[in-house]
């Protein structure tokens, strides 16, 4: 029992902390956390980097989606991904291909291909960061 | 020992127990911290950055850990529920029992997705869905409709004699058994059947279906099931490796259990068959 109330102890602080890096999006900085769980985020080649996609801005399905670099720490090439302003959380994968937290196990071409998917799975609900 | 069987040939009382027991979890709040736990994994494992429950050589003891410790505290609440599993090349279709009112209920309606019949409909009162990116308060499925087919026996063989378990760089780019498995190359097992099912299975909070544990029980017998084709093959990298779990290096959360820990299921628990 003890065991168990632990791990859900970290599982709740590993939440946690990742949220707080998923929101802070465009304005994490280098180094802000020791936590290892955080390298995956900060490592430059974890997101777009100079080869990144470009920036775009469009409504689809009645929903404002914009996605554009982040380069907010100096020298990480992250991308960020909003659905009508608020995060939606996406990750690039080692093929250059792209998926989002609505859509993790199925992969897309672009940023915007991924913040589209969203959109239809989200059928008009808003998204909220994760508690 | 826990023995965990084909949901195929559950009893109508074993499934009654089973879904007591997760409704039990479900009002304690112990669920709901698996799916937390799972959302958090999900968007920190990156292909380059460090990685432990997805895209990664630990993809498999990481739930192979993770299905036991659920199936630990169901087994608190019900010392005679196991894990079953569900064989998606058999039961393929959304006429198949598994998605029976007496067991996890069927597809979303159409209007929003909503699963409306079942022991998990939110009408039922005891399956609200909270650990959610998007407010919507109850499951949704949309079975079939993200990709038409569920893997087939013979896909499945195909990936079952792939000699080496996994290959470097170690994560989605990866030749070898685990990521042909895991789906990000290939013909796409365990990622296809996440699609398939649709709803929150779809996305990175994918325990708040139950039907991820039935999903997973069957992705750790196949892992099984590869074990017993290579007996010379066997976990990789043997070696510290950066960003990624080593056989000998412990896995978070946990923090006191390495992949060779989990190499062995039968010290947790049996297959009905492995056939």
């Amino acid at each position: 029992m003890s065991r168990i109330t632990r791990r859900h102890a970290l599982g709740a602080a590993a939440a946690t902390a990742l949220t707080g890096l998923a929101l802070a999006g465009l304005a994490r900085t280098a180094g802000a956390t020791s936590d290892p769980r955080a390298t995956g985020h900060q490592h430059p080649e974890g997101h777009a980097g100079h080869d990144g996609p470009q920036p775009f801005s469009e409504t689809f399905q009645g929903r404002r989606i914009e996605g554009a670099p982040s380069h907010a720490d100096g020298h990480h090439g992250g991308y960020a991904v909003r659905i009508d302003g608020e995060e939606l959380h996406v990750m690039r994968n080692a093929d250059s291909t792209w998926v989002s937290v609505i859509n993790h196990y199925e992969t897309f071409t672009t940023p915007r291909a991924v913040a589209r998917a969203a959109v239809i799975e989200l059928q008009g609900a808003r998204l909220v960061p994760l508690a | 020992m826990t023995v965990r069987k084909n949901q195929a040939s559950l009893t109508a009382a074993e499934k009654r127990a089973f879904v007591d027991a997760v409704l039990e979890l479900k009002r304690t709040g112990r669920y709901d911290s698996f799916v937390t736990t799972h959302n958090a994994f999900i968007m920190s494992d990156t292909d380059n950055g460090d990685r432990v429950g997805h895209r990664s050589p630990s993809f498999l003891p990481w739930h192979r850990r993770f299905l036991i410790q659920f199936e630990q505290a169901l087994q608190e609440i019900d010392p005679a529920v196991a894990l079953p599993y569900w064989d998606w090349t058999v039961d393929r279709t959304v006429a198949s029992s598994l998605w029976a009112p007496d067991f996890l209920g069927g597809t979303g309606r159409a209007r929003d997705g909503q699963v409306a019949e079942g022991p998990f409909a939110v009408s039922g009162g005891r399956w609200p869905v909270t650990v959610t990116v998007d407010g919507r308060g109850f499951l949704r499925r949309a079975l079939g409709s993200g990709v038409p087919q569920l893997p087939t026996r013979s896909e499945v063989e195909s990936v079952l004699a792939m000699p080496t378990y996994d290959t470097a760089p170690w994560n989605s780019a990866s030749d070898g058994f685990r990521n042909h498995v895991e789906g990000w190359r290939g013909v796409n097992l365990h990622n296809r059947v996440h699609v398939w099912v649709g709803g929150q299975m779809a996305t990175g909070a994918s325990p708040n279906d139950p039907v991820f544990w039935l999903h997973h029980a069957f992705i750790d017998r196949l892992w099984a099931q590869w074990q017993a084709r290579h007996p010379r093959s066997t976990y990789l990298p043997a070696a510290r490796t950066r960003n990624v779990v080593g056989l000998d290096d412990v896995m978070r959360p946990w923090n006191d259990v390495t992949p060779a820990d989990m190499l062995d299921h039968t010290r947790h628990y049996t297959y009905d068959t492995m056939a």
